[in-house]
């Protein structure tokens, strides 16, 4: 039934493509180029050692985005939904594990050694589980019932599910900033006039390492597989014998893992969160999946290296009252040009 | 008699909105008179109140075209609602001499309202002729960042627009020519340039504009168009397929949806008389989007319905229910409650935190208990009940296997 429908449109979007699309595309490289060159002339006037501390921010920034935009993508190459309440999991993680510092010994001022960094693994773990279980309990809740339903219901599910949590998070804290302990020594390497903090290298090694175990994960055992497998054809995948319903709990389940370890990074880097802290990071999350190609691993983690070197870089060298729509206007503008991302694979309309 | 009975049957047994319609109508009409006659001096307090609802219930009534007929998920409406407001501003006030144009512009309000509509029309066709080829749930995040790019730009643009303070002292209202009288408590005049200050009048207003979209948006669904929508929404392939151009139609309707959130934004700039970037957030369009999901997406009646409940409840229920609370536990003997410990701010203010998590809660419950919403449309109702057909077979094979 699919095949003249699809024919009827692919005709229709080869008419159109023709001179405005044109168009459309040029002024779109000609605006980047000008934004390019502008920026080189802003990177040379303020030097090298500005230049190298944007880019350590950007990196730690990227990281973390990164690592948030991976359980978008998981998420939607495997059931095609926007899991719009991934960033307020990310945001809880934040919460949660301020709130667990204090629990395991942890202070501000203290002096780090072995001891307190055993204790800050514990707090990653728990905060990652907790998250983790609270991904799979909203999948089990909100999404999985309304699985054959029209698109339309799990996606308004998926937005109450948000505001939900972040209702939760209100309730907690209140409406103003909240302060998360500062227990990473702030110390850090000079190079060329630049400071390269422990706290960037924490975040970007962590990050690093579990994007590195996610990737294994995925390639090489056999809930990866399944994963894969229930990503490209579910029903097929069904008839193999692999076990949908929990192959998608595992999806969320890692999602969320990644996003609680996301968000105690970022309050170990910013010592700061508050309750809707999820919206706008969840959004800038998302628009790296989307640039990196939503469904695709490595492409979220590249885009949200790319969100982060823009938001540090937007924030250094132009108006940083004007980052968050520049990152806004990346993310439609992504997706009217480029749909599937910078290395994104073809999703198929169901 | 026998005609009344004869309309019973035909209509509102079979079909409980016309019932709604006709409940609606009548409280609508009669709702200053009984409000001016039991509570007297507090009646124009509840006039304004009320009028403030109908802004949110032509919202809702717009974006019920978007999501409940044509099934695109909007959830940056608020941004064309912002659209309209500040189009009200830029057209009828004196802000013009303070932006770059040094020259301030007072158009009458009735003119204001069809350029808004116009201009909002514009934005979404300009957001949705390229966007509305996506999925739906890619369009739902377009919209979403469209929805934050827009309030921000009004705040960031402060040259234009005057930044977070937004402008203020916007032009009031006025009718070319009226007929003083009794009614309004003055001797009869005929007065021109006539200034609609009096809440009643608001009130009016609203009631109208109203009705008007009412019987507009009931014939467009009943269109070549509204059908179209309905086809689209169900199997937007197979629609194709027969014919019916899903770009355009989805256009349509996206144009059709903001055009009315900018009416409703010129309305609401003249009677507050400001606009600041802070109304038109994502909560806003959230609450729409609650009022239309609850209501019963794709029925205006029940969307009224819906917008009516969830604004009482936000609006008038919940911002008293923090001294309610405090009263109420006070008066049970439990006054521990009421004061602030650690996290817990005591009761009064927990309350009031409760916005986020009830709204969250109706879509989920809504969507999991029943989709249809309040009072459904049949369609809709099937659709949501049945959901996709072509998955049915695998989930029996499930069925089987667990």
């Amino acid at each position: 039934m699919g095949t003249i429908g699809e024919a009827i449109r692919q005709r229709r979007s080869l008419l159109r493509s023709g001179g405005t699309g044109l168009i459309l595309n040029a002024g779109l490289v000609l605006l980047v180029a000008l934004f390019g060159i502008l920026l080189i002339q802003r990177i040379y006037d303020q030097g090298a050692s500005f230049f190298l501390q944007i880019l350590a921010f950007a990196l730690a920034n990227g990281g973390i985005y990164a690592l948030i935009a991976l359980g978008y993508t998981m998420v939607y190459g495997i059931i095609e939904l926007i899991n719009f309440a991934h960033g307020d999991v990310f945001a809880f993680g934040t919460f949660l594990s301020a709130s667990l510092i204090p629990i395991f010994g942890l202070a501000e001022g203290q002096a780090f050694g072995p001891g307190t960094a055993l204790a800050l693994v514990v707090v990653f773990v728990v905060t990652m589980l907790v998250c983790g279980v609270l991904n799979v309990s909203i999948e089990r809740i909100a999404y999985r019932p309304l699985r054959n339903a029209p698109r339309l219901a799990p996606l308004i599910t998926a937005v109450g599910m948000s505001f939900f949590l972040e209702g939760v998070l209100f309730l907690w804290k209140g409406p103003s900033n909240v302060h998360y302990p500062d227990i990473l020594p702030s110390a850090g390497v000079q190079i060329f006039g630049a400071t390269l903090g422990v706290k960037e290298v924490v975040v970007l090694v962590i990050a690093v390492v579990l994007m590195v175990a996610l990737a294994l994960f995925v390639d090489r055992t056999r809930l990866g597989k399944a994963m894969r497998a229930t990503a490209q054809d579910r029903d097929a995948a069904l008839l193999m014998g692999i076990d949908i319903d929990q192959t998608i709990a595992a999806t969320f389940f890692i999602g969320a893992v990644l996003a609680g370890a996301g968000g105690t990074m970022f309050g170990l880097y910013y010592n700061t969160s508050v309750f809707d802290l999820g919206f706008s990071a969840g959004l800038f999350a998302f628009t790296a999946a989307v640039f990196g190609g939503i469904g695709n691993i490595y492409g979220a983690a590249i885009g949200g290296m790319f969100i982060g070197i823009i938001r540090s870089f937007w924030d250094g060298y132009f108006d940083s009252a004007w980052t968050d729509v520049v990152i806004f206007a990346i993310l439609i503008l992504t997706l009217v040009f480029r749909p599937t991302g910078i290395m994104g694979m073809r999703v198929p309309e169901k | 008699m026998s005609a009344i009975s004869q309309f019973w049957r035909t209509g509102p047994r079979r079909d409980p909105n016309t019932i709604a319609y006709i409940v609606l109508i009548v409280v609508g009409a009669l709702a200053p008179i009984f409000l001016q006659l039991f509570l007297g001096g507090t009646a124009t307090f509840w006039l304004t109140v009320f009028a403030d609802m109908g802004v949110y219930i032509l919202l809702a009534i717009g974006l019920n075209v978007v999501v409940g007929f044509a099934g695109l998920l909007d959830l940056g409406y608020a941004a064309f609602f912002a659209i309209g407001a500040y189009t009200y501003a830029f057209l009828a006030s004196e802000h013009g001499i303070v932006t770059p144009l040094h020259e301030a512009f007072h158009v009458p309000f009735w003119i204001v309202l069809l350029v808004a509509m116009f201009v909002a029309a514009s934005f979404g066709l300009i957001l949705g002729a390229p966007t509305l080829r996506l999925r739906g749930d890619y369009l739902a995040i377009v919209t979403l960042g469209f929805g934050e790019i827009v309030p921000r730009v009004f705040k960031n643009a402060s040259v234009w627009t005057s930044g977070a303070n937004g402008v203020s002292a916007l032009d009031i209202p006025a009718l070319p020519v009226w007929i003083q009288g009794p009614w309004s408590g003055d001797p009869f005049a005929i007065v021109q340039d006539f200034k609609i200050l009096a809440p009643l009048a608001y009130y009016v207003i609203m009631f109208v504009l109203l009705i008007l979209c009412v019987i507009l948006v009931r014939n467009l669904h009943s269109s070549r168009l509204g059908r179209a929508w309905m086809a689209v929404r169900e199997d937007e392939v197979a629609a194709a397929a027969m014919g019916v151009n899903t770009v355009a139609t989805k256009l349509y309707a996206f144009a059709i949806g903001a055009a009315f959130s900018g009416f409703a934004g010129t309305y609401y700039a003249a009677k507050l008389s400001l606009v600041s970037p802070e109304n038109f957030g994502f909560s806003v369009s959230i609450t729409i989007l609650v009022m239309v999901v609850l209501g019963g997406m794709g029925n205006i009646a029940g969307v009224i319905i819906g917008s009516a409940v969830i604004y009482s409840v936000i609006f008038i229920f919940l911002p008293q229910l923090p001294d309610y609370a405090t009263s109420f536990v006070q008066s049970v003997g439990l006054s521990g409650l009421t004061q602030s410990s650690g996290d817990y701010p005591g009761i009064g203010e927990f309350i009031s935190r409760l916005k986020f998590l009830v709204f969250g809660l109706i879509l989920v419950v809504v969507m999991l208990l029943r989709p249809q919403g309040l009072l459904p449309s049949r369609q809709r109702e099937q659709e949501l009940q049945k959901g996709v057909h072509e998955d049915t077979t695998i989930v029996d094979v499930n069925a089987e296997t667990a």
